[in-house]
């Protein structure tokens, strides 16, 4: 059981990051909390990719002569990296249009508080 | 030639439509919408070619960059990607054409945005069908849901609060989706549709796989609004402007849907998720729920724009169902049921739209049979497609629904007959209700209603523009035509498209 969390830690830390990023987004009343909820469950999946491309003992994903041919584990993954870098724009993307959301809802309500909101739309 | 690269063409002449609309537009308004509309249509044409294509030559491989898969991202042409993809650029089409009238009486200001944000809504939608890559169809959905939040966000006042709830949930939907590729990836190394499918039978025994499937089917299940993940869209359709929630409601849902028949049928595959990890049992369940729950709730709403949000949650329901039969007839009802409601909810927000341009509100209280002599097809088109909504033959809306009874039957599960049968009730209630004040109140009712001033402002009362009547009144005319036709679509294409091993 412990070999197991201490090969694993970092999946760990990751799974708690997830899930107070799940909890900020359903339970927090302000949405900038709400906001920074998202942020961090997003953070979350994009280090689980990043940490599940990680090898011992292996280098930059870039082809080294000096290694001699070319073998599989001398390198890291670099795909999940890149699809990160696709996941991050999406992030910063959600985050603007969020951002966006919230800044009309804030001229119009004068609040950022969720229950104060639906009170003032009624 | 460039007829070569047509299921590239289908989402790149909407992205590139959308990218030189926008532009373009804030220099001179007045050039946007054409842009748009031709883009849409070379689109359309796209998606028509590759339908045929497929019927005639069968599957096409379309390898971006000239890169071969499982390395290279691939585009997929078949009898499944092919049916739906002209769905959903049909759909976008007509409402295109729809919204233009619309658009400047609600949204005046912000049209060139709203044509580019459609655009690139259309874009992510029908990328997602075509795709063969999951994490391009991670892109893709993202995409789609971006737009669908700015979509659902230039509505009325309230609008924005529901569009930040849909940002939230869809945003969980969408994260959950990209932890399951995670698992995905790690066990079988790929991203490839074909090439995981052809590495996921040997790992039967791997938890992994079976927690990347559970992920991904709740990921897609909130954006497909399935019960009890629907709770972000009664809001938004309802709030949404009325060409804003035409382009939500017939295709958003639905291309989510055929999302959910992809994981699990091509995929993950039959064998996989109907007996080593059941999930199919528990999509059937919840969506049999959805359909009375969706269902009960369209009644008690006094508003038409959100009645009809309701009946969508209870109609996506019977295409889960259809998904979680997992059977052939099943499949056959859930895809044709993908049209048939593409086909009905356009033709129903297109009318409350109509409604909204004349009459400023869709409150089913005001509604009276003045509406009918002054707009007679536009009523006529909600009339034809409410009777679809209930499933009276030979509408297209019985068809589905058949398929569905058959499939239940053949499953052997009466239960789910009954389900169907007492929804189909439970629609009739809420769409007669508003039938008979639109077509059965007495002419004595109709004086005493005629003296409610609140209704009667400064408004010509007269039937919508043409170019929002004749949109209307092609998914009207479509709802019967492909009632009739349902045998043809079915045989030709539907049971082409049945996945191996269901």
């Amino acid at each position: 059981m412990i070999e197991q969390f201490l090969g694993h830690s970092a999946y760990f830390f990751i799974v708690i990051l997830l899930l107070i990023g799940m909890y900020g987004m359903l339970f927090k009343k302000n949405l900038i909390k709400k906001l920074i909820g998202m942020n961090i469950l997003q953070s979350s999946i994009i280090l689980f990719y990043v940490v599940s491309a990680y090898k011992w003992n292996a280098t930059v994903p870039v082809l080294d002569p000096r290694l001699g041919e070319p073998i599989p584990m001398q390198y890291i993954n670099p795909l999940p990296h890149t699809l990160m870098l696709t996941a991050i724009v999406v992030s910063v993307a959600t985050t603007g249009v969020a951002l966006a959301l919230i800044v009309v809802l804030y001229k119009r309500y004068h609040t950022l508080d969720e229950d104060e909101l639906l009170e003032r739309m009624k | 030639m460039i007829w070569e690269h047509f299921p590239a063409l289908i989402p790149i002449s909407l992205l590139l439509g959308a990218l030189i609309s926008a532009p373009l537009g804030i220099w001179k308004r007045f050039v946007s919408y054409p842009i748009a509309l031709t883009a849409v249509g070379i689109s359309f044409t796209s998606a028509i070619v590759a339908l045929i294509y497929v019927l005639n030559e069968g599957s096409y491989s379309y390898h971006l960059g000239g890169w071969f898969p499982p390395i290279g991202i691939e585009y997929v042409i078949d009898p499944l990607s092919s049916f739906v993809v002209l769905i959903v650029v049909g759909v976008g089409f007509f409402v295109m054409i729809y919204s233009h009238r619309s658009l400047q009486d609600e949204l005046s200001m912000k049209e060139v945005q709203f044509h580019a944000v459609a655009l690139l809504y259309l874009a992510g939608l029908s990328g997602m069908v075509v795709t063969g890559d999951l994490f391009n169809l991670y892109v893709f959905l993202e995409i789609a849901s971006l737009s669908a939040y700015a979509l659902v966000a230039v509505g009325e006042k309230r609008a924005t609060f529901s569009a930040f709830r849909y940002l939230m949930l869809g945003t969980i939907g969408a994260s959950f989706y990209l932890l399951g590729l995670g698992y995905l990836y790690l066990v079988t190394g790929s991203l490839n549709m074909a090439d995981i499918a052809k590495i996921i039978p040997m790992l039967h025994e791997n938890t992994l796989v079976a927690v990347a499937l559970a992920l991904m089917v709740v990921g897609i299940g909130l954006k497909m609004a399935l019960f009890p993940l629907h709770l972000w869209l009664p809001d938004a359709y309802t709030y949404a402007p009325s060409v804003g929630s035409a382009y939500l409601a017939p295709i958003g849902t639905k291309v989510s849907a055929y999302v959910l028949i992809r994981i699990l049928f091509t995929v993950f595959q039959p064998h996989y998720v109907e007996e080593v990890f059941p999930i199919t049992t528990i999509i059937v369940w919840l969506s049999a729920t959805g359909i009375i729950v969706g269902s009960i709730m369209a009644i008690a709403q006094k508003e038409l724009k959100r009645m009809l949000a309701y009946s969508s949650v209870a109609q996506i329901g019977y295409i889960g169902l259809g998904i979680g039969l997992a059977n052939p007839l099943g499949f056959i009802g859930a895809v044709l049921h993908i049209l048939n409601h593409a086909m009905m909810k356009a033709a129903l927000f297109l009318v409350s739209g109509n409604l909204r341009y004349r009459f400023g509100s869709t409150d089913i209280s005001h509604f009276n049979q003045k509406m009918r002599i002054a707009m007679p097809w536009t009523s006529a088109v909600f009339a034809v497609a409410s009777l679809s909504m209930i499933g009276i033959p030979p509408t297209a809306g019985f068809f589905s629904k058949w398929y569905l009874v058959l499939g239940s039957i053949d499953s052997g599960n009466w239960f789910f007959v009954v389900v169907i049968a007492l929804s189909s009730l439970l629609n009739a209630v809420y769409f007669f209700r508003v039938l008979e004040k639109m077509y059965l109140v007495r002419q004595a009712e109709h004086v005493s209603l005629d003296a409610d001033k609140s209704f009667h402002k400064e408004f010509k009362v007269k039937e919508a523009p043409i170019s929002m009547l004749i949109p209307t009144l092609i998914f009207g005319a479509a709802v019967i035509v492909l009632g009739l036709l349902n045998a043809l679509i079915v045989n030709n294409i539907i049971k082409i498209a049945i996945p191996n091993g269901l």
